[in-house]
């Protein structure tokens, strides 16, 4: 199980930061996307898996580490927030600079 | 106490003016000779002491774990310079009176020049080497004001920013310079480090230091080559040129390395670096000042060659020359500074400063040319003058050089030549001004003299002048002295003025005398040859090293840093994949050991929809909407995996965002072009695809690791206090609201914060120009479903219903201020979409903002209200009631904490979406939203 969850956020992080390194906004949006559903992933690993046991006093014997929980929860409020500020950030630079390409004009060449 | 007060007293004072900036000039004058005089007399009254050998130290401890203390110093060298930094000052002080009358800018003046006085009074008086430098640069940057003094004229601003560039520069030498001082001498406490003089100079890396010592002391006292900053730093106004850059500022270098003279002295390298230096720029300076038309330029490169005559001094290593040094230090500034003066009156009543048309003035300024003639004659070192001893004195010097033969040789014949061109510009900034014939169209006739009293600032030091030449003896024993045994640190025999009146110095000075009134005789046709010279401009060389030096590290920059974001981002991955990759390298073991979980057929199959979900937005990024629904995918299988994972609330929380998240996205995406060109080559995507695995396959690798190792977890404390402490059972609601409260509160202040700024974002964005190919082919041409508004609407109720439901189990059961705020959210979003914005916009309040600032307020004030009670911020009680009906139930603060969250999450999440959605009407940005 372990095994399959470490392998299933090396996917996550491999296609986020992929699309991280695309050249237009709207990709590097997804990408951002994709990289911050490993990291609340990971994060909440960190209080490691556990199957049916919500941590809530008194429902199981034993309970999941409700501490990363608390953590992620805002880290996903958050992580819509900035979305959502990422969003506005590349329509703006859209219509203010003509174009979606992350440094601002379509090159002409690869400058790398 | 009073060694910080003289520091202190024109520190503060530099308040006084600019605090009354609408006094008048002569009252400002007051204002600032206030505390200038202050000082001088604390100075005079430690006079006695200080002369008589003590050292005076207070300290104060800073930063001593840098060895950086504030720790001043005085004994006699300090005392020396402070009396002049203070003395010329005054007078200075006084001359502004008069020179600033009727100028709006006086008040600046006099702040700057006061400041200035205490950042100089603070190098020769501090005690720890790095304070000292702290005043050094800030002498600098006051320098580099008041050269720019008057910013609208473009050559004041070249000067100025030559001055900075050049000791500027040096000032960083210096602390180089210092720091390795400081090392080799185990301290940065004078008192030390002039103790150290045998270990600094056996020291490995003594040339190293010794160099950028000097190439900061050269630079501040404009040595050659780096002298080209002083003769434009003209530009200022004149009683600047006269204290700065000629009496004090300049002087710093030189006091530096009299200061660190057991330090640093006497080693072979020190003599050729400061001899040379000296030599060269004493030369330079005396012929250059001869073929000077402007009378502040000549005066400037007569400084510039005094200064290199002090360096030389300085380097000589015979055993008076340095107090031969020091006393002609004191006579170039008293004699220096009323010929500035002077200038600035003729400037002043010609409108020029043009020696080839101010002639014949002692018709217009009698009074002026007798008090000009004193120091002018002090200047040129004719007989009974203080330039007179101070010049024979250097000549008695040269001779007693012995080591090595050529200086022996050399030195002599060169000051003699030196000599004999001082005193040729000497004649003629006094003959060329008062006589030589009628004056040549002048902007401003006729030339009045100044008044009286005006004169009286020149007066002073002229009459200092006067004394020291008749009687010089008073000055050495009073202060020269003192001085020189404090630089030596050591018990000195005094000079013989007997000894002066030797046959040989008597030539030598004899020989500069006729030489020299020969050479200004003779000027005429030496013009003209001087003229037919090829012309070379300093400012021109700095400006053209100035711009390659910009040019050159433009381009470093830019090969680095092209301004591409794309770029950027992938040095930063590939750093991380160096940086973090080394380190899991050495990682012996990723299995740590815990037994894995079973599989179960189930989680398989949506670990792999996940996955390929994932990979398939990579897939077709190039096509936007269908990447976009992908990514919607894989952010249900996340909630999916926190529901498996027992993590109900992160389940909920991570749907109601996926919503949003996507409809906000979409709402972009209708702007923003449909399809990303395929403009990456192969071999970039490879490298990307590189880049990208080894970060993927790193964050496998160790959160495998962390998951099979054993836990260790301070969570036994929040589920053993949850309910006893927090009065919930859901202890990720009860950890939100009550034990980590305060984070919780900074978490919902940066929700609103975006919100706000979205707000502001889209308030002046004009989508009219819309970006590209927006093809609305690709969406519903139907905007509104009337099976979707008809549902929408009957779902409202019930999805508030829910959202209260959630919000107030939230402390028991999953739930909470989060998730049910997430959840009305979106069944008012869903009222958005299937209504339109116009429908909603009229059927809802939308003070968002309002909400959000409620909403913080709330949870602000629930955290307040504990304080009413002598508990901490954001303290929770709890209690048990019973109604009847309802039943036993339970109320904590938490939940008017949770209640807060709740209308933030709500406001931020609709401000968000009706400002996104607002773009899309027709009208555009039309009446603000929220």
């Amino acid at each position: 199980m372990e095994l399959l969850y470490a392998m299933t956020l090396g996917v996550l992080t491999t296609c986020g930061v992929y699309l991280l390194l695309r050249a237009r906004t709207f990709t590097v949006i997804l990408g951002l996307t994709l990289l911050s559903h490993a990291v609340n992933l990971y994060l909440f690993a960190s209080g490691r898996l556990v199957a049916g046991a919500p941590a809530i006093v008194g429902l199981t014997d034993r309970s999941a580490d409700p501490l990363p929980q608390a953590l992620v929860l805002t880290a996903i409020v958050i992580g819509f927030a900035m979305t959502a500020f990422v969003v506005v950030l590349a329509l703006k630079a859209a219509v203010e600079l003509r174009n979606d390409h992350v440094d601002g004009e379509n090159p002409d060449e690869d400058r790398l | 106490m009073i060694l910080a007060l003289i520091l202190l007293l024109p520190l503060l004072g530099a308040l006084l003016p600019a605090l009354c900036r609408r006094a008048s000039c002569r009252r400002l004058a007051g204002l600032a000779a206030l505390p200038a005089l202050s000082s001088l007399a604390l100075l005079l009254s430690l006079l006695p002491r200080v002369t008589g050998g003590e050292t005076l130290i207070a300290e104060l401890a800073w930063l001593p774990s840098l060895g950086l203390n504030l720790a001043l110093r005085l004994d006699a060298l300090g005392l020396l310079f402070a009396l002049l930094i203070t003395g010329i000052g005054a007078a200075i002080l006084l001359f502004a009176r008069y020179y600033f009358e009727g100028s709006a800018s006086a008040a600046r003046f006099f702040t700057l020049v006061l400041a200035f006085m205490a950042v100089m009074l603070g190098i020769v008086l501090a005690e720890n080497l790095l304070f000292m430098l702290v005043f050094w640069e800030l002498t600098s940057l006051v320098s580099f004001l008041l050269i720019g003094f008057h910013s609208d004229r473009q050559a004041a601003r070249l000067g100025a920013r030559m001055s900075l560039v050049i000791t500027g520069g040096g000032g960083l030498a210096l602390l180089a310079g210092i720091v390795l001082l400081g090392q080799a001498a185990g301290s940065y406490e004078l008192s030390v480090v002039l103790e150290a003089g045998e270990r600094i100079r056996g020291h490995e890396h003594y040339g190293l230091m010794l160099n950028l010592i000097l190439l900061g002391a050269f630079t501040k006292s404009a040595q050659f080559p780096f002298h080209l900053w002083l003769p434009h730093a003209m530009t200022a106004p004149t009683p600047v040129s006269a204290y700065l850059h000629s009496a004090t500022m300049v002087k710093a270098g030189l006091f530096l390395l009299a200061r660190l003279h057991p330090a640093l002295a006497d080693t072979e390298l020190w003599f050729h670096l400061v001899t040379l230096t000296g030599m060269v720029t004493l030369m330079v300076g005396a012929f250059v000042a001869m073929f000077m038309h402007d009378m502040k330029g000549l005066l400037a490169y007569s400084t510039v060659s005094h200064l290199g005559l002090i360096m030389l001094l300085l380097g000589l290593g015979t055993p008076m020359a340095l107090a031969a040094a020091l006393f002609h230090l004191v006579c170039h500034a008293l004699f220096k500074a009323p010929l500035f003066m002077m200038a600035g009156y003729v400037d002043r009543a010609t409108g020029t400063r043009d020696m080839r048309r101010i002639n014949g003035m002692w018709r217009f300024m009698p009074s002026l040319m007798v008090l000009s003639a004193i120091p002018a004659a002090a200047m040129a070192g004719l007989p009974l003058m203080s330039g007179y001893v101070s010049k024979k004195m250097l000549f008695g010097e040269s001779l007693r050089v012995v080591t090595p033969e050529w200086a022996a040789l050399v030195i002599p014949v060169w000051v003699t030549l030196a000599g004999l061109f001082s005193v040729a510009y000497s004649i003629r900034i006094f003959h060329n001004v008062y006589f030589n014939g009628k004056p040549i169209d002048l902007p401003v006739w006729p030339p009045r003299e100044p008044r009286r009293a005006a004169l009286v600032p020149i007066a002073l030091p002229v009459l200092a002048t006067l004394v020291v030449g008749l009687a010089p003896q008073g000055l050495y024993a009073t202060l020269v002295h003192p001085a020189f045994e404090a630089a030596r640190q050591a018990e000195l025999a005094a000079f013989d003025f007997g000894a002066l009146g030797g046959s040989r110095t008597g030539l030598m000075s004899l020989v500069a005398l006729a030489g020299g009134a020969l050479f200004y005789a003779i000027r005429g046709p030496l013009f003209c040859l001087h003229a037919r010279l090829p012309e070379v401009d300093a400012k021109e060389i700095f400006d053209w090293v100035m711009r390659r030096a910009t040019e050159r590290s433009q381009r470093r920059v830019f090969q680095l840093e092209n301004g591409s974001l794309q770029r950027y981002l992938t040095f930063i991955m590939v750093t991380v994949v160096v940086l973090v990759g080394v380190e899991l390298l050495a990682v012996a073991r990723w299995s740590g050991g815990v037994p894995l979980g079973p599989l179960d057929p189930l989680t398989v199959l949506a670990a792999a929809l996940l996955c390929l979900a994932a990979i398939g937005v990579v897939v077709f990024h190039h096509y936007r909407l269908p990447a976009l629904l992908l990514l919607g995918v894989t952010g249900l299988f996340v909630t999916v995996a926190f529901a498996r994972f027992s993590a109900p609330d992160l389940a909920l929380t991570q749907l109601m965002v996926e919503v949003m998240a996507v409809v906000i996205m979409m709402l972009a995406l209708s702007f923003l072009p449909q399809q990303s060109p395929r403009e990456s080559t192969r071999a970039r995507m490879g490298r990307d695809l590189a880049i990208a695995g080894l970060v993927g396959g790193g964050v496998a690798a160790f959160s495998f690791a962390i998951l099979t190792r054993p836990q260790h977890t301070i969570s036994d404390f929040f589920l053993a206090n949850s309910v006893p402490g927090g009065g919930g059972t859901n202890v990720v609601n009860v950890i939100l609201v009550d034990f980590r409260g305060f984070d919780t509160l900074g978490e919902i202040t940066v929700l609103g914060i975006a919100a706000v700024a979205v707000f502001a974002f889209t308030r002046d964005l004009h989508l009219k120009e819309r970006v590209v190919d927006t093809q609305p082919g690709h969406w519903v041409a139907e905007p509104h479903p009337i099976m979707l508004s008809t549902v929408a609407r009957l779902v409202l109720p019930i999805a508030l219903l829910v959202s209260a439901y959630i919000f107030l189990r939230g402390h028991n059961l999953p739930g909470g201020g989060f998730i049910a705020g997430l959840i009305t959210a979106v069944a008012f979003t869903l009222q958005y979409m299937a209504g339109g914005l116009v429908w909603a916009q009229a059927r809802m309040l939308t003070a968002f903002r309002p909400l959000i600032g409620a909403g913080l307020l709330i949870a602000v004030a629930t955290g307040l209200g504990s304080w009413l009670f002598d508990h901490p911020f954001l303290t929770s009680a709890h209690g048990h009631f019973h109604l009847p009906l309802v039943g036993e139930f339970e109320l904590a603060t938490a939940m008017l904490f949770d209640l807060g969250v709740y209308a933030t999450v709500v406001g931020a999440t609709l401000l968000v979406l009706a400002n996104l959605g607002k773009l899309m009407t027709v009208a555009g940005p039309g009446k603000e939203i929220g």
